[in-house]
């Protein structure tokens, strides 16, 4: 929905790219409950939300689902990073650290005042 | 940028797999909701617990679904693909409503769009010249004449005087006006298509050649090199468009002519036949030397900052001062033309009817397909109420309409186009070679840009009237009286006197239609019969020429004359230097009466050389004195024979036989004789004076009375003049009534009359079906009042008479409106008329007799309904 901030969306795509990256091919759940564990359950109110994210990453061609069988023999839809999702990866992340160390500063320069 | 992209397909494409991938989402969704339900009961919690904790989890199912359809689609156009299913769906339901309105409008748009390019080609494409709206034709008139009757020719010298003195051009070239050369080629003389020009001919219409050099002023005039240039055409197909074509030699007129260049594709000169072959005015020849020899026509572009009235003032002074200096009496004015007038001006009215006829035509299908609408709006305002009342916007509602409209009016121009480049290339088919030769123009004739511009403004405004129309009927959707089952009347009512308002209009422009088809036939009829004073069965016309060889004039034509009289079938052999009913221009002289008060003034006339038999051959009527002898011709007597206009105009009081009169160069010529008129012109041009003296000519047109099967003397008549000379070059036979048939503005006259014929029998087939349409939607609304009626004792006769009289009224209407508005456009294409008046009765007439028949025929199926209703069931159905 459009009240969810941009930022909160990309957080999320970058998190779920990165997680693929690092942890190979994963279904939905399995996502959830990682990026749950990382950020102590604060990012992902509702599970479903990550699915939202999944499609439009899908969209994009940064990651690529296959449907397969997961570990307790259920059906389940994993999904796989691609090229041009480790490329995303790789800008988001500087991008990321570049913001983030800017926005450190900034908060630095107020609370020394 | 590149996943941008890709996200923007993925969302186009999921528009269109919507159902699977919803499909998809939910299973995943359950997928999820499995396994959190199977931590769960890992976790130690009961199967349902597990179950409801899990569902918790994953937050409210029904907004992750409707926001997943967001992301993931399109919505704007996930409902717009929604009302296109539904609007496919509406018309596949309806495949008659459907099948009309598109066919209707399909044959409108496709007529508008055919039209619409050969105006285009004709009227807006410019000229393949540079800035053609500064180019002029150049001519003297004589003052003493109406405009456009007499343009003179120049003559060589005088053209040069033109050149260097006339300040009103930037620069002025000229073509001489007697087209074709003979090639020499291995398989002997051929004639082939050629215009001679001055040197700066390209430079003035600013055409440059795609290979080789354009004339260089020194290749014109007596001692000038003999070079040439060839169409891209001719390229192509006789060197097969090699490059080393530059430099090689042809004979040409007997002469080595050295290629010195190319013309492009697109280029083409209006103002002559297609020539393969262009060389300049150069070498001796008598006529290039002779003031009096008026050969060439001149085309000047306008000097800078020169307005044409200028430029003809200019012209004026220059005539002026070349009279005063050459001693030459005959008072003579500047004529300038614009060239696209001088090349459009015959076919421009004739577009322009079209053009109106076509409007016309889709303006009737367009209000038929209106009433269609709104007949079937009118039972839609159930569904509208429906829609409206659980819960569809009035925006949503109109853009309903808009989509419907625009899979109709779509679907119509789709089907429209093909239709239109179909007509198209028929139509040019239709035209004969000699007429494509003429118009160069239309070879061009296509669909292109300009045209699918004009077909995409049509379909715009189409789809704007026709989501407007049935726009109307929302207002009455939005009230809730609509949703009740019995509503009826105000709706009805409305309806029907917008139906009847568009029912007269459409049988109005019927009318209109009818009227100017009938007028155009009758015109074409009558210049296709006009009295030529010849018979024109059995005549075959050819011509004969021969290369440039010394030759006794005379000799030739008379030697195949004495060879063809004794072949079966032929009855009869004439031959003169023209065949009658010939097209541009024939070669005229000054008359001149001797011992006259009038004796200074010299007006010039047509004058034929003809054999002695010509006018027995042709069966023209000898009004006083007698006809030529052979020893006439033979000895080349100072004779002449003047025809009846000539008589009347030279001689209004006495017997002109016997008189003497000048000819051209003194001495004077005695008359023998007073012939009726025949027509030496083109079919529509007043009889003019002419002149017919002994033949004295090389070559010649022969002229053929057979008593049989006139395709049988042709193959004869070709071997018999290989006999007398192998190598003449002799043009294709054929009859005389196929050469008036032929004819430009027989064939232009005949061509719009029957184009003009099918729009009108179009119109009257769409007007009286929408007729039919409104009658028969009138009849079933008062099916009631006619059940009342015949209850309390109406006879069926008076119900008879009262749907009859209802459709009369509007007959009568529409046929009155339509045939002031017919007198009105007959004045518009009185330039078309023949021999017709605008206001002609007898056409005026036959067109409403055809309407008002068409009509009532039309009006009896309803009224039959009527008067078979069943008074009983009418009145149960309440």
């Amino acid at each position: 929905m459009a009240g969810r901030s941009d930022i909160l969306q990309g957080t999320l795509d970058l998190m779920v790219l990165k997680t693929l990256d690092a942890m190979g091919p994963m279904h939905g759940f399995g996502l959830a409950r990682r990026i749950e564990q990382m950020s102590d359950e604060a990012v992902l109110v509702n599970q479903g939300t990550i699915y939202l994210c999944l499609v439009r990453l899908v969209q994009r061609r940064w990651i690529k689902p296959t449907w397969g069988t997961s570990e307790n023999k259920r059906k389940a839809k994993y999904y796989s990073i691609t090229r041009a999702g480790r490329k995303q990866l790789a800008a988001e992340t500087e991008n990321w650290q570049r913001i983030s160390g800017v926005i450190g500063r900034v908060l630095l320069l107020g609370g020394r005042r | 940028m590149l996943a941008d992209l890709w996200h923007l397909l993925g969302r186009i494409g999921s528009c269109f797999t919507h159902r699977r991938l919803d499909q998809d989402f939910t299973e995943e969704l359950d997928s999820h909701v499995t396994m959190l339900t199977d931590e769960n009961v890992r976790a130690g919690m009961s199967a349902e617990e597990a179950r409801r904790q899990a569902l918790i989890r994953i937050g409210g199912r029904t907004a992750l679904q409707s926001e997943h359809r967001a992301t993931r689609g399109l919505p704007l156009v996930e409902t717009a693909l929604q009302d296109l299913r539904f609007g496919v769906r509406q018309l596949w339901a309806h495949p008659g409503f459907a099948t009309a309105a598109i066919g209707v409008l399909a044959v409108g748009i496709a007529a508008n769009v055919a039209i619409f390019g050969f105006v285009d080609a004709a009227l807006i494409r410019p000229l393949p010249f540079e800035q053609p709206s500064r180019l002029v034709t150049a001519f003297s008139t004589r003052p003493d004449r109406a405009p456009g009757q007499s343009r003179n020719l120049i003559s060589y010298l005088n053209f040069l005087e033109w050149r260097t003195r006339s300040r009103a051009f930037k620069s002025i070239a000229a073509f001489d006006v007697r087209p074709g050369l003979v090639l020499r080629t291995p398989q002997g003389a051929e004639r082939v298509t050629g215009l001679r020009v001055t040197s700066d001919f390209f430079a003035t219409l600013g055409v440059r050649p795609v290979l080789g050099r354009e004339f260089r002023p020194d290749e014109e005039g007596p001692a000038a090199p003999a070079t040439v240039m060839l169409a891209y055409d001719a390229w192509q197909t006789r060197f097969a468009g090699r490059a080393d074509v530059l430099g090689q030699v042809l004979t040409i007129q007997g002469q080595p002519h050295v290629i010195i260049g190319v013309l492009p594709k697109d280029f083409y000169f209006p103002l002559a036949d297609h020539a393969d072959f262009w060389a300049t005015i150069r070498g001796p020849q008598p006529c290039w030397e002779s003031r009096g020899c008026r050969s060439l026509q001149a085309v000047g572009r306008l000097a800078d900052g020169m307005s044409i009235e200028m430029a003809r003032t200019v012209q004026d002074g220059l005539l002026r001062q070349l009279r005063l200096q050459y001693g030459d009496k005959n008072p003579e004015t500047a004529a300038l033309a614009p060239l696209t007038d001088e090349v459009f001006g015959d076919v421009q009215p004739i577009l322009f009817a079209l053009f109106g006829g076509v409007v016309l035509l889709l303006l009737i299908a367009s209000v038929n397909v209106v009433s269609l609408l709104l007949a079937r709006s009118d039972g839609r305002i159930r569904e509208m109420a429906v829609r409206n009342a659980i819960g569809a916007s009035s925006s949503r509602l109109v853009r309903q309409f808009a989509v419907e409209s625009t899979i109709l009016v779509g679907a119509s121009t789709v089907l429209g186009l093909l239709l239109a480049h179909w007509a198209m290339q028929s139509l040019t088919g239709l035209l004969n070679a000699d007429m494509v030769s003429r118009m160069p123009y239309l070879q061009g004739v296509g669909l292109n840009g300009r045209l699918f511009a004009w077909t995409a403004a049509l379909a715009m405004v189409a789809i704007g009237l026709f989501t407007l129309a049935p726009m109307g009927r929302l207002a009455v959707a939005r009230s809730v009286d609509a949703l009740k089952e019995s509503s009826r009347g105000s709706a009805g009512l409305s309806w029907q006197r917008i139906g009847r308002a568009l029912i007269v209009g459409e049988l109005a422009i019927a009318t209109v239609l009818l009227v100017s088809a009938g007028l155009l036939a009758k015109s074409a009829y009558r210049l296709l019969n006009v009295n030529t004073g010849f018979n024109a069965e059995h005549l075959i016309v050819t011509a004969v020429g021969l290369g440039p060889a010394r030759e006794t004039p005379g000799t030739l034509a008379l030697q195949v004359a004495e060879r063809l009289r004794p072949l079966p079938g032929v009855e009869a052999v004439a031959y003169a230097d023209l065949a009658p009913v010939g097209e541009g221009l024939a070669p005229t002289s000054g008359f001149q009466l001797p011992g006259r008060v009038s004796g200074d003034v010299v007006e010039d006339h047509p004058v034929r050389r003809v054999s002695a038999s010509y006018f027995a051959t042709l069966q023209a009527t000898l009004l006083a004195g007698r006809f030529l002898t052979e020893d006439d011709v033979t000895s080349a007597r100072g004779v002449v024979i003047i025809n009846q206009t000539a008589a009347r105009r030279y001689f209004p009081d006495e017997d002109p036989v016997g008189k003497p009169i000048v000819i051209g160069m003194p001495p004077a010529r005695q008359i023998v004789g007073v012939v009726a008129d025949i027509k030496d012109g083109p079919l529509e041009t007043p009889p003019t004076p002419a002149a017919y003296v002994p033949f004295d000519q090389v070559g010649f047109s022969l002229l053929v009375r057979t008593s049989r099967n006139d395709a049988a003397v042709i193959p004869a008549l070709n071997t018999t003049i290989r006999e007398v000379r192998p190598n003449a070059l002799i043009q294709p036979a054929m009859t005389m009534t196929e050469r008036i048939n032929r004819q430009p503005s027989a064939t232009l006259k005949r061509a719009s009359a029957w184009l003009i014929s099918g729009f009108a029998v179009t119109a009257l087939i769409l007007s009286v079906m929408g007729l039919y349409g409104v009658m028969a939607y009138s009849v079933g609304q008062r099916s009631r009042e006619i059940g009342v009626r015949m209850a309390l004792g109406a006879a069926r006769s008076s119900v008879y008479r009262l749907i009859v009289g209802e459709s009369a009224w509007l007959v009568g209407a529409g046929t009155v409106v339509g045939s002031a508005g017919a007198i009105l456009s007959a004045k518009l294409l009185s330039r078309l008329l023949f021999a017709t008046q605008p206001w002609d009765v007898p056409t005026l007439v036959t067109s409403a007799l055809t309407l008002i028949v068409c009509a009532l025929i039309a009006t009896f199926v309803p009224a039959h309904r009527a008067m078979t209703v069943n008074p009983l069931q009418a009145l149960r159905a309440e």
